[in-house]
């Protein structure tokens, strides 16, 4: 019995320790003051702040969709819903390059084109947007979804009973018992968005201090060997998604 | 009065259904209702309430046709058997949601049932806060803050104490009998509905016959 679960421990501190070594690997591969320097480089701050701002832009908009998707799959019963599921999964399968080009396609069409009179995506910053979006809402929309799966429907049909429509009792009801699920489904969208790059490199390029995000800067800086500048932006993104880990993590445990 | 017609419904995915069934409770009235776990007693009271809707029947409240009302314009206060305070709502908001939602203001009304149901000193907590009978008093509170015509309460003594359901038990008399209300009240209880029910009814093999 001990032995058993002095295995499973082993192999649990296998893991963690691989991927500490590669953490710590990465950390120690070059000097605080090379990161410095790479840090007060003003495409790499471009590229920190377009990041944070572009993200959080993704973000937003993935939880605006989210949530109504998320409570009509869980609270709806209807024929197709099987489908229906595995449908708005399928970006989370989808090679991050196929998206990028589904994408681009998309607006050369000419509904694309029309669209694109009013606002302009391909290679610009909306572009980044959409590009994290359309990845990003799939995570969230799977978050929000489980987060209304557990929240039983009880009190938002006594909310009926009390006289309120279907709308305020999802708006006064259940909306109030899934904030940590949506706190939750914003962090992971964020986090999501921060790690894109094949379908922001595909459909927003990589111009430098225009489309360029952080990881389109790893890209760009190992392509012409500057390793420690990737590693410094590779090491930066890290800290910024332990940071998000450990909310989306506090968050789950008051759930 | 609540009249049930040749009511017939049949749950979603499952082979579980209610046929003809037939119900009629005078105004003013406290009738209990028993019946064996999962025959169907708490799908009724969501049938009458409108939560769910009947494939065949009718359902009358007042000589009142309700069958195709939304629950919100049915004057029923229904209290669930797990009660279904609202999350992180204080107490009074609880009490206060069936006027917010009319837009309506009537502090006077919400101290009113706070004294009539001994829970003042409990407005300013939230709901997980409470003991299991202080959540059905805030239960009872909200659903007669809406001022309804009819209660419906399912098993709604099933979680309390010996001692707690006594005083439970008085407060739903004196409760019916001061809001004039007609409630319609599940249970498993054979006591209960000796001690509550001045109509005894009994869920029977898919029919509701006097108890």
């Amino acid at each position: 019995m001990r032995l058993f679960w002095i295995s499973l421990a082993l192999i649990t501190a296998v893991y963690l320790l691989f991927w500490l070594m590669l953490l710590g690997a990465t950390a120690a591969y070059s000097l605080p003051e090379v990161w410095l320097q790479t840090v007060m480089k003003p495409e790499i701050r471009y590229a920190t702040v377009l990041s944070l701002m572009t993200c959080t832009a993704a973000a937003a908009v993935a939880l605006l969709f989210a949530v109504p998707i998320g409570y009509f799959m869980a609270r709806c019963q209807f024929r197709g819903k099987t489908i229906l599921d595995a449908a708005l999964d399928i970006p989370i399968v989808l090679p991050p390059m196929v998206v990028g080009i589904c994408l681009l396609i998309f607006f050369q069409t000419s509904i694309g084109r029309s669209i694109e009179h009013f606002i302009s995506f391909t290679y610009t910053i909306a572009g980044v947007v959409l590009a994290q979006f359309v990845v990003a809402a799939a995570f969230a929309i799977r978050t929000m979804r489980g987060t209304f799966d557990h929240l039983s429907a009880r009190p938002e049909e006594v909310a009926l009973t009390l006289g309120a429509t279907r709308f305020q009792s999802f708006w006064h009801v259940a909306l109030p018992s899934a904030r940590r699920g949506m706190l939750a489904a914003f962090c992971i969208a964020w986090a999501r968005s921060l790690g894109e790059f094949g379908p922001i490199l595909v459909f927003a390029g990589a111009t430098r201090m225009r489309t360029e995000v952080l990881p389109t800067t790893v890209w760009l800086e190992l392509s012409v060997g500057n390793l420690d500048s990737a590693v410094t932006v590779s090491l930066a993104m890290i800290v910024i998604a332990v940071v998000v880990l450990v909310i989306v993590r506090a968050m789950g445990e008051k759930a | 009065m609540i009249s049930l017609k040749n009511i017939s419904w049949k749950a979603a995915g499952v082979g579980f259904s209610l046929q003809n069934v037939s119900l009629t409770i005078p105004s003013n009235t406290y009738a209990v209702l028993m019946g064996s776990t999962g025959c169907g007693k708490t799908s009724l009271l969501e049938i009458l309430c409108g939560l769910r809707q009947p494939s065949e029947g009718q359902i009358f409240l007042d000589d009142r046709n309700v069958t195709r009302l939304e629950p919100r314009d049915r004057r029923i206060g229904y209290v669930p058997q797990d009660l279904a305070l609202f999350p992180g709502r204080l107490v009074k908001d609880q009490i206060r949601f069936s006027l917010q939602m009319r837009g309506l203001q009537d502090n006077d009304l919400i101290q009113r049932l706070a004294d009539d149901l001994g829970i003042t000193h409990l407005l300013d907590r939230l709901p997980d806060q409470l003991s299991g009978g202080e959540k059905q008093r805030v239960a009872l509170a909200r659903a007669l803050a809406a001022q309804p015509r009819v209660l419906l309460l399912d098993e709604p003594l099933s979680a309390l104490d010996e001692s707690t359901r006594e005083d439970a038990m008085t407060l739903l008399r004196s409760l019916q009998s001061k809001h004039s209300l007609t409630v319609l009240h599940v249970t498993h209880s054979r006591s209960e509905a000796e001690a509550l029910g001045q109509l005894r009814l009994r869920f029977d093999q898919g029919q509701v016959i006097p108890g």
